[in-house]
């Protein structure tokens, strides 16, 4: 404790004596008091980051993450507290601070930002009042700290500071508010930065836009940055250093391509598994969900808390917990069984986007094609997985056919004139970003929402527009999967009447349990209520739900997107499974475009109401492809740290003036042209359309990120992975 | 905004029209003949006739509903049956004395309620908490007449701190007067401490755990000063429309209040006019605080309109 004194000294590096610069966790253990008595939400952390380095901390839900970063700030719940370890930053102690210096020191040197950046401002203060607030805290005049915030608010990259300032957190985009929060963290030279799930909820291009302004800014604060995730690939771009925590433990500890490319702990391993890649597709790779959940905090764990759910476990790993071991250089892992993983490397994408190559991973056509004949259903075969325009040759037409939809709010266009089709046993895949109308388009399509001109015909007949004025025979046919299902299922019954009802309803001819069942619902849960259940089990009951009947159409809007990557993945297959083996059709939202190529037979692109190239899953992914579906794919993919990634705001709907709604934003825009006429919709292959005025040969295609002029520089790329 | 007035304000005639009839039916129902209430159980049968014809009593009850709107609407309301002076003068006067009293109480409400409910909201759980929560609940549990009655014994009768009438002597200083109001005003603010201070709680409880206030806690400010700044503010706008209807309760307890402590407002003259069947007083009065009923309302939404930025200024960028 030679750095006791310097407890109050808040401000500056490590003075002197014994202090390591950076951030140091030693053995750091939290509990909180619950009824049960003390439950142990941290177990015993160590790690080091260094001045300049990024962390990353993964784990599933309920394993600790969150607590740790409360317990970095010491900023835990009432009911928390740290039980031993230490927090050391720059040499100062956190966990010894006097209150007042503690205030002090979270003034000067810590900066947090928060998943959910909306909710992180005074929703009823102006965001400059709000900025200008921690200036005054650090001593600034009212004028002066004014004067700073316009300043503060051009560094974050925010167009029109004046404006902003003046704003309220409401009157922001998700990106904005989240670029007033990091500006929030920016008012002092912080030595530690915890970034916690800092992008959940937000776009991939806002994203994308969101960190590699941490990226720039991280070397130029130069403090330890911590960034805590469920998302792997982000943690693989973003960070140096990644600890995976399991049951509040680190598991395993080291290099970021060496953990992610060459995991030793079997939860690692397993928690790649479950991540789908963009451009792997559900024919070629079923996903691997982790069976069980990580031990409630406080449960009794004896051995290895990861065992139960192990495939490798065995007798020593029931009865003694496993201590670190070195498994490389700087590489920790707690197993029994280290060597029994197999040392090869994992295919996945995360640290090494540039394998994505054209034609490697992306390709859907010939793994598709061996499995065309799997499907169970006779009526459904999977045509348009092999190519062939769906409703060209499967007798009767397509399930459904969507022509000239269009839908407004007030005076804003939505969904702006839309044409669909998908085909009997077809998964139709709609991306976009938020705001551009996939949501209002699927509410259509299931009748809910507003009502507006087009036609929707479901198996040739018009459907009403409104859910109330169709017969109950095509009500059951449509169902719908929601992205929350704590919204979506009633509170106050159980499973087992939810599902009796839905089959009651539908029409269904099985049992609730026989439902359940298929849904992968353990027989006990169906007499819980949905509050008792998990978010990846309660999505299973809706997705049970859905159906109970014989569902022609099933949309499902962004249902994984709230899920940890294990439990995505254990949904993902069992709406694959279910698709494969009813027959039944998808249309289905997500932002992720990874989940959407796993899952999509034929994908959608919408921007602006508008859909801006539909194709097979493989070709729209792979390209040539829309600029704006190439700047999707590079914001999924794109390393961290490469010029040219931030293309500003957009501008206003402009709704109903000509040309191409997304010219505005295109790298590859042709003045002129695109900004005063209406793109021609042109065929690319079979079944693929694009609107766009580019040329073929001009289109962007298979490299991502080359359409947004940021293309990966291979010397770069954190990969190692040998092919 | 604009848009909202305009259309609250045109639903207030409706209102007041459907409002209208229920008065207007509940006043006939009220059994007893009118005319032989006001003349006595001796006068003869002739001279009641005479004065139901004089009162317009023996017309249809549409001709009369109809005549006593156009009347009410055109400001001619009318005698008082009892009293035989005009009831707009009557009924005007004692609103005003009535305002003054609710005005007092609901001073003293507020800020009363709003440090309570930040107290227990700040402390939730802790024994501060428990102490205003019960209390507030205890005390909104008992009618404001049988606190009105408790304060009157132990301040007026036995400390002799206040005087028992609230109507204070003509001519009495103001401060004087305030001294007379006090005890009623006391009461009505029990009654409704509880129920406001609940709301503020609650949304204090919000604002205080809310990831913002967290937020702004981690950047180095300390507890008191998130809460002046921004937790005060956030659970004071939700709070407005628990005022707005703690305010008609408020009205409504003038009644008993007022003839408890003989306090000559729109509360008693309700009463006394019911009891009477004063039908003019009466129906007028209960128009009155119809129009003062929808006005409060009104007021409660329009401020929290006008303190919510999220609602004031409606969705920003999307």
């Amino acid at each position: 404790m030679t750095t006791a004194g310097n407890g109050g000294g808040v401000e500056g590096p490590a003075a002197g004596n014994g202090g390591t610069a950076g951030l140091s966790v030693e053995g750091l253990s939290v509990a909180y008091r619950t009824g049960r008595g003390a439950a142990t939400a941290v177990d015993g952390v160590s790690f080091h980051v260094a001045p300049g380095e990024t962390y990353g901390i993964v784990g599933e839900s309920g394993c600790g993450k969150t607590t740790l970063s409360r317990a970095l700030g010491r900023h835990l719940p009432r009911n928390g507290a740290v039980t031993g370890g230490r927090v050391r930053v720059d040499g100062v102690e956190v966990l010894d601070l006097a209150p007042a210096d503690l205030r002090s020191w979270r003034a000067a040197s810590l900066a947090v930002v928060h998943q959910d950046a909306g909710g992180s401002l005074d929703p009823t203060m102006r965001v400059g009042a709000q900025l200008a607030e921690i200036f005054r805290l650090r001593g600034l005049s009212r004028a002066a700290a004014r004067a700073e915030v316009p300043r503060l608010l051009a560094r974050v990259r925010l167009p029109d500071p004046v404006s902003i300032a003046r704003r309220y957190p409401h009157q922001l985009s998700g990106g904005q508010q989240q670029r007033v929060v990091i500006a929030a963290a920016l008012t002092a030279r912080p030595r530690l930065l915890v970034l916690d799930e800092p992008t959940t909820g937000l776009d991939a291009t806002v994203e994308r836009e969101i960190l590699d302004l941490i990226w720039g800014l991280r070397s130029e604060i130069g403090a330890a940055v911590v960034l805590i995730s469920h998302d792997l690939g982000l943690v693989g771009r973003l960070c140096d250093r990644v600890g995976v925590l399991y049951a509040g433990r680190m598991a395993e500890e080291g290099p970021a391509r060496d953990v992610l490319t060459r995991p030793r702990h079997p939860y690692t391993a397993a928690l790649l598994a479950a991540v789908p890649r963009l451009g792997e597709s559900r024919h070629a790779r079923a996903l691997t969900a982790i069976p069980g959940h990580p031990p409630v905090p406080g449960e009794q764990v004896t051995g290895c808390p990861f065992a139960p759910r192990c495939a490798f476990a065995d007798d020593l790993c029931a009865e003694s917990a496993p201590l670190p071991e070195a498994a490389g250089a700087e590489h920790e892992v707690r197993c029994h069984h280290v060597d029994r993983l197999p040392d090869r490397p994992v295919p996945v994408d995360v640290a090494a986007p540039s394998r994505t190559g054209p034609g490697t991973p992306v390709d859907v056509a010939a793994p598709s094609l061996a499995e065309a004949g799997t499907p169970v259903d006779v009526a459904a075969p999977s045509l348009a997985e092999a190519g062939t325009p769906p409703g060209e040759a499967v007798p009767g037409g397509p399930l459904l056919e969507v022509r000239g939809l269009t839908r407004r709010y007030g005076r804003t266009t939505v969904v702006d004139d839309v044409d669909l089709t998908i085909g009997h046993g077809e998964v139709l895949g709609l991306v976009g970003e938020s705001g551009s109308g996939k949501t209002t388009l699927a509410r259509a399509v299931t009748g809910l929402g507003t009502r507006g001109p087009g036609t929707i015909r479901l198996d040739g007949q018009v459907l009403p527009a409104g859910v109330g004025r169709r017969d109950a025979r095509a009500r059951r046919r449509v169902q719908m999967v929601f992205q929350s299902p704590d919204a979506s299922l009633n509170p106050s019954h159980t499973v087992r009447a939810i599902l009796a009802r839905a089959l009651r309803s539908l029409r269904g001819s099985s049992s609730p349990q026989e439902l359940g069942a298929r849904a992968g619902l353990a027989a006990h849960l169906l007499d819980s209520r949905p509050g008792r259940l998990s978010g990846g089990q309660k999505q299973r009951v809706a997705i049970a739900r859905a159906f109970a009947g014989d569902p022609g159409l099933v949309v499902c809007d962004e249902p994984v997107s709230a899920l940890d990557v294990s439990v995505q993945a254990g949904v993902l297959r069992l709406l694959a499974d279910r698709q494969r083996t009813s027959g039944t059709s998808y249309l289905f939202i997500s932002h992720d475009l990874a989940v959407v190529g796993y899952l999509a037979d034929r994908v959608a692109v919408m921007y602006r109401g508008q859909i801006v190239e539909e194709g097979p899953a493989g070709q729209v992914l792979h390209g040539p492809h829309h600029p704006y579906t190439a700047s999707l794919v590079a914001a999924s993919l794109a390393r961290l740290g490469e010029p040219g990634g931030d293309p500003g705001t957009v501008p206003p709907g402009r709704s109903g003036a000509t040309g191409c709604r997304f010219a505005a934003r295109c790298p590859q825009r042709i003045d002129g042209l695109c900004d005063t006429e209406d793109p021609p919709v042109r065929t690319e292959g079979s079944g693929h359309t694009i609107r766009c005025h580019l040329g073929t040969g001009d289109l962007p295609r298979g490299t991502p990120g080359a359409a947004t002029g940021a293309a990966p520089d291979p010397a770069k790329q954190k990969e190692d992975s040998p092919a | 905004m604009r848009r909202f007035l305009l259309r609250r304000l045109a639903a207030i005639p409706l209102t007041l029209l459907a409002v209208s009839v229920l008065i207007f039916t509940a006043t006939e129902l009220i059994p007893g003949d009118v005319a032989r209430t006001i003349l006595g159980r001796e006068a003869g049968d002739a001279a009641v006739a005479r004065l139901r014809a004089e009162l317009g009593l023996d017309r249809p009850i549409m001709t009369r509903y109809f005549g006593w709107l156009r009347g009410f609407v055109t400001g001619q309301w009318g005698d008082s049956t009892l009293l035989r002076v005009p009831v707009r003068d009557l009924v005007l006067t004692r609103l005003g004395d009535s305002l003054i009293l609710g005005a007092l109480a609901f001073a003293l409400l507020v800020p009363v309620a709003l440090t309570l409910g930040l107290v227990a909201g700040v402390n939730h759980d802790r024994p501060a908490d428990r102490i205003i929560s019960v209390a507030g609940l205890t005390l909104g549990a008992i009618p404001e007449f049988v606190t009105g009655v408790i304060l009157l014994v132990v301040f007026a009768v036995r400390l002799r701190w206040f005087p028992a009438s609230a109507q204070a002597p003509d001519g009495a200083s103001p401060l004087t007067r305030l001294g007379h109001l006090l005890l009623p005003a006391l009461s009505l603010v029990l009654l409704c401490t509880g129920y406001v201070a609940r709301h503020v709680r609650a949304s204090t409880v919000n604002a205080v755990e809310s990831p913002y206030a967290q937020a702004i806690e981690l950047r180095g400010f300390t507890r008191g000063q998130v809460v002046r700044r921004h937790v005060l503010r956030n659970s004071t706008i939700p709070a407005t429309s628990a005022l707005g209807v703690q305010l008609q309760f408020l009205l409504g307890g003038l009644v008993a209040v007022e003839l408890l402590y003989n306090y000559p407002g729109v509360g008693a003259l309700l009463l006394r006019s019911a009891v009477e069947k004063d039908l003019p007083t009466l129906q007028a009065t209960a128009m009155v605080l119809g129009v003062l009923y929808m006005l409060i309302v009104l007021a409660a939404d329009l401020a929290y309109r006008l303190l919510d930025p999220r609602v004031r200024l409606g969705a920003g960028a999307s």
